[in-house]
């Protein structure tokens, strides 16, 4: 219970930064429907419904990737996290706590961007928006851990999407691949085993990342 | 409380600390002095266990929750307010009646006024006498104070020598300074880095 408490204050500590500061979320909604604005006027219109589902999850992981680089900020610029690394409670909880917030910010916008990329496109199945969803829990999980990473070091900015990218493969494939065929229930299935496995990785790591 | 032997930090081949011996019993008050690159902010961030040793031991006898630390940064959130700040660092570090112990401390170092006020306003010095309620809040076995009268105007710096004249009884103290005339009265011990 204790653990479970860390966690909820943690995660409405950075609810409530958010709320005051409203810089990533406004950029991240900002971002995305300018990219969606952007491959409207690209893909050519008689262009499959496929290549449409294709781009909105290069939005989405791209989105995510602007989102994730200021997880950390206010740790970072106000070095509050060796505060949080001095307190008793599990270190793993700061990681949980962040990548919760990290999630509701995602599936914020996404609430903006699915409904645009049906007006610009095509209808987004449920098995789509079953898609997104496991595939923001792999995105927060594994971006939040590699985010922490990258903030401590220095050139960042290049570090997390290197970092980043070719370990979120899996959920792309997952995610296109639940809205594009007729047995979504595979590739949900293979993002929610995807999701299980990055999820206790990087909740285990957590500790070593954030000790020198 | 802090036993060093032979204790060595470097950052890639800048060696920081070398061969240093340190003892500290409890209840002791040990003033570092030391010029600006002398190792004085790493001695105190590995104490508190920030950071790691390149080569030696160092065995500090306080659990993690309880040891103060006063860095050179505030540790806390400019959108939140100082209350909010040392609530949040009081679920953090399982202090009881956490509400009160802050309000109390905020009273002390005189910030009750500015409590529903973010950090973010707040001057250098109001930052420092924040920080210095939140090192506190938990009330530590161990202190560990890098220039603590950093910041701090005449009535403020006062004030922090009344605390730590308090609060000097039941606690062990390592305290990093460029004034150690202030601290004379209390220190136990000296240690000069060169």
């Amino acid at each position: 219970m204790t653990y479970l408490a860390d966690v909820v204050a943690l995660t409405r500590k950075d609810l409530l930064l958010q709320l005051r500061a409203r810089d990533t979320l406004p950029a991240m909604a900002l971002f995305v429907l300018s990219a969606l604005v952007v491959f409207n006027f690209a893909l050519p219109v008689e262009e499959s419904r496929l290549a449409a589902l294709g781009l909105l999850w290069v939005a989405i992981v791209f989105t995510a990737l602007l989102g994730l680089g200021r997880t950390w900020a206010a740790e970072r610029e106000q070095h509050v996290l060796d505060g949080l690394v001095l307190a008793p409670c599990d270190r793993s909880a700061i990681w949980a706590g962040k990548a919760i917030s990290t999630f509701v910010f995602l599936a914020l916008v996404e609430l903006i961007a699915l409904p645009a990329f049906s007006i610009f496109f095509s209808p987004v199945s449920g098995a789509t928006v079953a898609g997104v969803l496991l595939a923001n829990v792999g995105i927060c999980a594994v971006g939040t851990l590699f985010a922490a990473m990258s903030s401590a070091g220095r050139g960042r900015e290049l570090l997390l999407p290197l970092f980043f990218l070719p370990l979120i493969l899996p959920v792309v494939v997952g995610g296109v691949g639940a809205g594009a065929t007729d047995d979504p229930l595979r590739y949900l299935g293979f993002l929610a085993l995807y999701d299980l496995l990055f999820a206790i990785l990087s909740w285990a790591s957590f500790e070593y990342v954030v000790t020198e | 409380m802090i036993r060093a032997r032979q204790l060595e930090k470097r950052f890639g081949e800048k060696r920081v600390l070398r061969g240093l011996e340190l003892e500290l019993e409890r209840g002791g008050f040990l003033v570092v002095t030391g010029p600006n690159g002398s190792g004085k902010t790493t001695l105190l961030r590995l104490c508190a266990g920030l950071a790691t040793p390149t080569k030696g031991t160092l065995a500090v006898e306080a659990e993690r929750g309880r040891i103060g630390y006063l860095g050179h940064e505030p540790l806390v959130y400019r959108e939140l307010t100082a209350l909010e700040n040392l609530e949040l660092y009081g679920r953090l570090y399982r202090v009881p009646q956490r509400q009160e112990r802050s309000g109390m401390l905020l009273e002390r170092f005189g910030l009750w006024e500015a409590r529903d006020a973010r950090t973010g306003t707040f001057s250098r010095g109001m930052l420092q006498r924040l920080a210095l309620c939140r090192t506190l809040l938990h009330e530590p076995e161990l202190v560990l104070l890098d220039e603590p009268f950093s910041g701090l105007d005449v009535e403020g710096s006062a004030l922090l020598e009344r605390q730590l004249d308090e609060l000097r009884a039941d606690r062990t103290f390592l305290v990093a300074s460029h004034e150690p005339e202030r601290l004379q009265a209390l220190a136990s011990a000296r240690l000069a880095l060169a």
